[in-house]
């Protein structure tokens, strides 16, 4: 890559009031590798005033964490900062010596922090590493003084009876605990500027705005200014007076919230404001009237599957007769878990939950960590065993199904999972790993099987010759498209996406879910789309089942669910919903 | 807790000012296909990888030379040498020096050093390589079956698995070879070290496969019916055989040394089988007067583990993608 | 806690059996009469043989002798080794021995492979770094007695600083060389396991953490990245617990250590069957215990262990 541009000289925004708490210049970090050095920031500038909020966004790789621990001085393993400034309170941070900017950190500038499961030491008590904190920053000396602002810090962060806690080891927080841990560490110092590095992304919806509105108090109180980093730009544009958004190492875009979500005028940012789930209200519409016509009819490919494939059995044009693709009627799945003293605790995860999926439509369950919903999916794909209820596929019930009968409902409905890293085996090429359905089934030959690959890479938009690559090649979205081609390989009525875009970056994930759409169109599918985003719901989903603890507490329509919400907790879920509440223009 | 604040665009109070709105000129960088397939990437998964680490290391070039070179000599010895290692001993070459012909000088019983070095590594090889077929069978087979299936199968097979790894395996094969002692041969020293060698193999297999079998990839072939079995043998094995192979290849070093020592400890080879381990067993009274017969055996079989070792290592940074970005 | 060391002692109990059982059945079905072994080439009287055979219960069934041995291991009772003395009276002697060696080994490998571990993955790809990992691999690849044939040479014969054997007694000093050699490969083991997980720890988030805290390096480095380092090497300790039990028979043989290992030792080279079972399965109990300690202590360093229910 080249290093400064001219154009990036004139990105550093004059600021005309008072001297800026933080000034980026020009900033360069590279990453030494066997191809020469590789830029995560190229000439990057920016400036926060005191007690002034910027929000960072950037999808992954577009430099954002970087840029927070270059201000720092903790780049990851072998980055180096390659030229630029970083001035904090008029002090160029990139030239200190290693004592210099230690006393800067933590008293200076506090950070928090993105995962909260991996940023506290495991083997140290949370009292223990508070007490660090506060020590090394000379807020307190003496052990009880310490011991009291470390308790102090805590409550603070919202941490209720911090005092008995102190004592107790990271693994005995939620994740929501953990991360008020985290923001008292990193505001324990009262610094003048709080880097927050995604603090809330690997968190519940409902806890980050709780979360995020104790932050926001906390900061604005002290009069801190805050640096926020996040991939989401509806969140961003909630929280921040000023957004920068980046794009490959470089700022693209940046200046006021609301102008730059009413009137973005980079193409790259225009894109993003358009694909944000948060900020979108309608479904996507392939043709989808047209879906409702011809959808049930299977293609000709599909034809010539079933007359290659031995199983005559295959119901042939489903949904005729009016049954849903899926009934749930009672559903329940109670698992036994080890306890104490060898007696057995009893989890219901799925607690008597009935729906209904009509065939070419989608329904969406959504719900928060732990609410049961893909407990459910493995329920339906067969891949646990129920503890009571009936599970009715197509309208055959599943319910004692022989060995036989189970192999082939098994090809009418196909899973897509979440992690595109977990979801295809590494150690097979595309081909294999998209035949794979085919070759299980015995549809077909070598030759009529290479042709299916062929077909199914270009219905999700791959090149053909990607057949021999391996996993490890590709990007998460194009994996995820493998994984789609490789559900679709039989033909299924029904695919069950168990969070399949929830990993995913905004643009990609809005380019998943139009394929998605374009499919159902294209081929009649039916779709149960499990996720924790209740927005992305908006825009996939004709119904929705709410669940919480196992059980489902609402279920309409899309509309009648973010219209007119008759519980309690969907409008607790609605209303966390980053960029919620923002008036839009658009 | 104050957290039920509504959320609004923040506002610095009082000093209400201008924020200029800046906007790069767009490069055509910005306007490629979102997650555009770039094809020409060069290839890439676990083992070409790992083969691409390792053929830039000089280390493993030097081993793998030093184990062809190894095996050869172990295959066919007599290729390298004139003198039978055993039957054309003098006791007047009685710890003699080096003359032509006897690159190495002689033992204390006369015979040629240089001879039996070379047929001493037909012994440790084939033990080596008949202790790793056994603890790979025995290892695989049990650490897949209570790695894969789990619950009381594994509670039964870690258990076994316990018990043969509480006795260290060198002491086992002293036991069963001194007991053995009419018995000794290549398979019977073997088969001591192997019994007891293999729970090393089956735990790292079992945590790599309870690593693997919870994989999405799994559980997308269970849903399209594909048999546990063939599961465990297509996907789940296959990902999870790294580690196994660095294992081996540091148990083979580990069973030359075993062979070695039990030789070395008189319970091993017979005299009438050439072994470093015997040799040095009768070379260490004369290791004020005559070092170098102590020497020559203790430095092959040095050459020899040292080669293992350190493919082994190598291999194990090279398949380990977090040791890779670790150098 | 309690609940741990409890499962923990609870999973040692069928391992105990099924290892003394594993030997006991070996030496039980393997050919030879260790009656008729102990006269060598002297043909014995019948009628003594049949009495020495009640007075050692070989009459009886398989487990009945078995069970007869568990519970003489119970109340302490090894056997009798092949000289007629009582196993117990022999470990009484040389077991101080042994232990005084092993605490020296176990010392100089931990703090030590610890020590150059450490420095070495904080010095990543430096000169230390690349000549301890070398170093480390040739000491890995020696065998235990090259090692000390090797040491004996050197610093006995060559240099002359030491004895190549031990004195009586095992005065401290005498023990120092043997305690290196048999330390030897261990440290290595140690030191590479220790550079490797300080590597791993380093890039993790909670150092960095750590370090926004405004902690200093000083701080950082033993509180935040040794401590989490040592676990992987305690396990590691554990496990190779075994191997130093041989490496100390094969030490204390060539150096003539008057310790456990060296009375093995001998047995072992004379070819005395009954002496060497005995003593494998001393070493063997030793190794169970050991490894039960060292899992206890893991609890200690490990507190998501501990605190699991």
């Amino acid at each position: 890559m080249t290093a400064t541009e001219p154009l990036e000289k004139s990105a550093s925004a004059v600021v005309p009031l008072g001297q800026p708490l933080l000034e980026v210049r020009d900033l360069h970090v590279g990453f030494p590798s066997q191809d020469g050095m590789v830029m995560a920031l190229d000439g990057v500038s920016m400036t926060l005033m005191p007690g002034g909020t910027v929000a960072v966004v950037g999808e992954s790789g577009s430099g954002k964490s970087t840029m927070a621990h270059a201000i720092i001085n903790l780049l990851p393993g072998s980055g180096l900062i390659t030229g630029g400034q970083v001035l904090f309170d008029g002090r160029d941070l990139t030239a200190m010596s290693r004592t210099e900017i230690e006393s800067v950190r933590g008293r200076g500038i506090g950070f928090v922090p993105q995962d909260p499961m991996s940023n506290l030491n495991p083997v140290w008590s949370v009292g223990f590493q508070m007490e660090e904190a506060v020590r090394a920053n000379g807020v307190a000396t003496g052990r009880k003084n310490v011991k009291r602002e470390a308790t102090k810090a805590l409550e603070l962060a919202g941490l209720k009876d911090a005092e008995k806690r102190l004592k107790q080891f990271p693994h005995q927080f939620s994740g929501g605990m953990r991360q008020r841990v985290l923001i008292g560490m990193g505001l324990a110092a009262r610094p003048k500027l709080l880097i927050a590095d995604e603090p809330t992304s690997a968190l519940d919806v409902t806890v980050q705005k709780v979360i995020l509105d104790h932050l926001e108090t906390m900061t604005k109180d002290s009069g801190t200014a805050l640096l926020f980093i996040t991939h989401d730009l509806g969140l961003a544009a909630e929280r921040a007076e000023q957004l920068v958004v980046m794009y490959r190492g470089r700022i693209v875009e940046s200046g006021p919230s609301e102008e730059i979500l009413a009137n973005p005028r980079h193409p790259y940012t225009q894109r993003l404001v358009a694909a944000a789930p948060s900020l979108a209200s309608r479904r996507i519409q392939a043709s989808h009237a047209k879906a409702k016509v011809e959808g049930t009819e299977p293609s000709l490919a599909a034809r010539e599957v079933l007359k290659t494939t031995p199983r005559a059995t295959r119901k042939t044009a489903p949904g005729v007769d009016g049954t849903p693709a899926i009934a749930v009627d009672n559903l329940t799945k109670v698992f036994r878990i080890r306890g104490g003293r060898g007696e057995s605790k009893y989890l219901k995860a799925v607690d008597d939950v009935s729906f209904t999926v009509e065939r070419g439509t989608t329904m969406a369950l959504v719900g928060e960590s732990g609410s049961g919903k893909s407990t459910v999916a493995k329920l339906l794909l067969q891949l646990e065993d129920s503890t009571s209820g009936n599970i009715a596929i197509a309208g055959q019930d599943t319910a004692g199904l022989g060995r036989r009968a189970l192999f082939e409902l098994r090809s009418t409905m196909q899973p897509v999972f979440q992690d595109p890293y977990g979801s295809l085996d590494p150690l097979r090429n595309i081909r294999h790993t998209i035949a794979e359905p085919l070759v299980i089934h015995k549809a077909g030959d070598q030759e009529f099987r290479r042709q299916r690959v062929t077909e199914l890479l270009e219905q999700v938009a791959l090149p053909a010759n990607l057949a021999t690559r391996y996993p490890g090649e590709l990007s998460g979205g194009q994996r995820q498209r493998v994984a789609v081609a490789r559900a679709l390989a039989l033909k299924p009525e029904i695919v069950i996406l168990d969070e399949a875009v929830s990993a995913l970056d905004v643009l990609v994930q809005g380019q998943i879910l139009s394929l998605l759409a374009e499919l159902q169109a294209e081929l009649g599918l039916t779709y149960l789309f499990i996720t924790h985003d209740l927005a992305v719901v908006r825009m996939i989903a004709d119904r929705v089942c709410v669940m919480r603890q196992g059980q489902i507490v609402e279920a309409a329509t899309v509309d009648e669910v973010f219209d007119n919400p008759k519980t309690e907790y969907t409008r607790e879920l609605l209303a966390a919903i980053p960029g919620a509440k923002l008036k839009l223009t658009a | 807790m104050s957290s039920e604040t509504e959320p609004t665009p923040r506002v610095t109070p009082g000093t209400r000012r201008e924020i200029p709105h800046f906007v790069a000129a767009s490069t055509s960088e910005e306007s490629f296909g979102i997650d555009a397939v770039r094809v020409t990437e060069r290839r890439s998964n676990l083992w070409l990888d790992a083969w691409r680490d390792l053929k830039g290391r000089p280390l493993f070039w030097i081993s793998s030379t030093m184990i062809v070179a190894l095996i050869f000599v172990a295959l066919f010895p007599w290729l390298f040498t004139d003198t039978p290692p055993n039957n054309e001993c003098f006791l007047s070459n009685s710890n003699g020096p080096t003359t032509a012909g006897h690159p190495l000088g002689f033992t204390k019983q006369g015979c040629d050093i240089y001879s039996r070095l070379l047929y001493g590594a037909s012994t440790s090889l084939a033990v080596g390589f008949i202790v790793i077929t056994l603890t790979t069978f025995l290892g695989v087979v049990f650490g897949a079956f209570s790695g894969f299936y789990g619950g009381w199968v594994d509670s039964v097979l870690s258990r076994l698995g316990d018990i043969f790894f509480s006795i260290p395996y060198i002491l086992a094969a002293v036991v069963i070879m001194s007991v053995l002692s009419q018995y000794r041969s290549v398979w019977s020293i073997s088969l001591a070290i192997g019994l007891f060698a293999w729970p090393a193999t089956a735990r790292v297999l079992r945590s790599e496969i309870f690593r693997v079998k919870n994989a999405d990839f799994v559980m997308a072939s269970t849903a399209l019916g594909m048999s546990r079995f063939k599961i465990l043998l297509k996907h789940v094995l296959p990902n999870s055989i790294a580690p196994v192979i660095v294992i081996t290849t540091l148990s083979l070093a580990g069973a030359i040394v075993a062979e070695a020592s039990l030789s070395f400890l008189g319970v091993g080879m017979g005299s009438d089988i050439m072994s470093w381990g015997n040799d040095i067993n009768q070379a260490q009274t004369y290791l004020r007067t005559a070092p170098l017969t102590l020497i020559y055996p203790s430095a092959a079989l040095f050459i020899a583990v040292f080669a293992f070792i350190s493919l082994g290592e190598l291999v194990r940074d090279a398949l380990d993608p977090k040791a890779r970005a670790q150098r | 806690m309690t609940l741990y060391i409890l499962r923990r002692v609870l999973q040692a109990v069928p391992v105990f059996f099924g290892t003394t059982l594993l030997i006991y059945f070996m030496v039980f079905v393997m050919p030879g009469d260790p009656i008729i072994a102990l006269f060598g080439d002297k043909s014995p009287n019948p009628a003594v043989i049949e009495q020495l055979r009640a007075q050692y219960h070989l009459d009886q069934p398989f487990f009945v002798q078995y069970f007869l041995y568990i519970g003489g291991l119970f109340r302490g009772d090894f056997g009798v080794s092949f000289s007629g003395e009582a196993i117990n009276s022999i470990l009484q002697r040389t077991f101080p021995v042994t232990a005084r060696l092993a605490v020296l080994a176990l010392g100089f490998l931990t703090v030590a492979g610890i020590l150059v571990g450490l420095v070495s993955g904080l010095r990543k790809g430096k000169f230390f770094d690349n000549s301890s990992l070398g170093v480390s691999l040739v000491l890995i690849s020696l065998p235990i007695f090259v090692t000390a044939f090797v040491a004996q040479y050197v610093f006995g014969v060559w240099l002359g600083w030491s004895r190549t054997t031990v004195g009586s007694g095992a005065p401290v000093q005498d023990l120092i060389l043997p305690a290196i050699v048999l330390a030897t490969a261990s440290f290595a083991q140690v030191m590479r396991l220790t550079r490797s997980s300080t590597l791993e720890t380093m890039n993790q988030d909670f150092v960095r953490t750590a370090y926004s805290k405004g902690l200093s390096r000083r701080r950082v480095i033993p509180v935040h990245i040794l401590r989490n380092s040592l676990i992987p090497s305690v396990t590691y300790l554990a496990t190779d617990f075994g191997v130093l039990l041989v490496g100390a028979t094969i030490t204390e043989g060539i150096f003539n250590v008057p310790g456990v290992g060296n009375t093995l030792y001998q047995a072992i080279i004379r070819g005395e069957g009954p002496t060497v079972v005995s003593f494998v399965t001393v070493m063997v109990l030793l190794y169970l215990g050991v490894n039960l300690l060292i899992d206890l202590l893991y609890g200690l360093l490990d507190p998501r262990i501990r605190y699991v229910k």
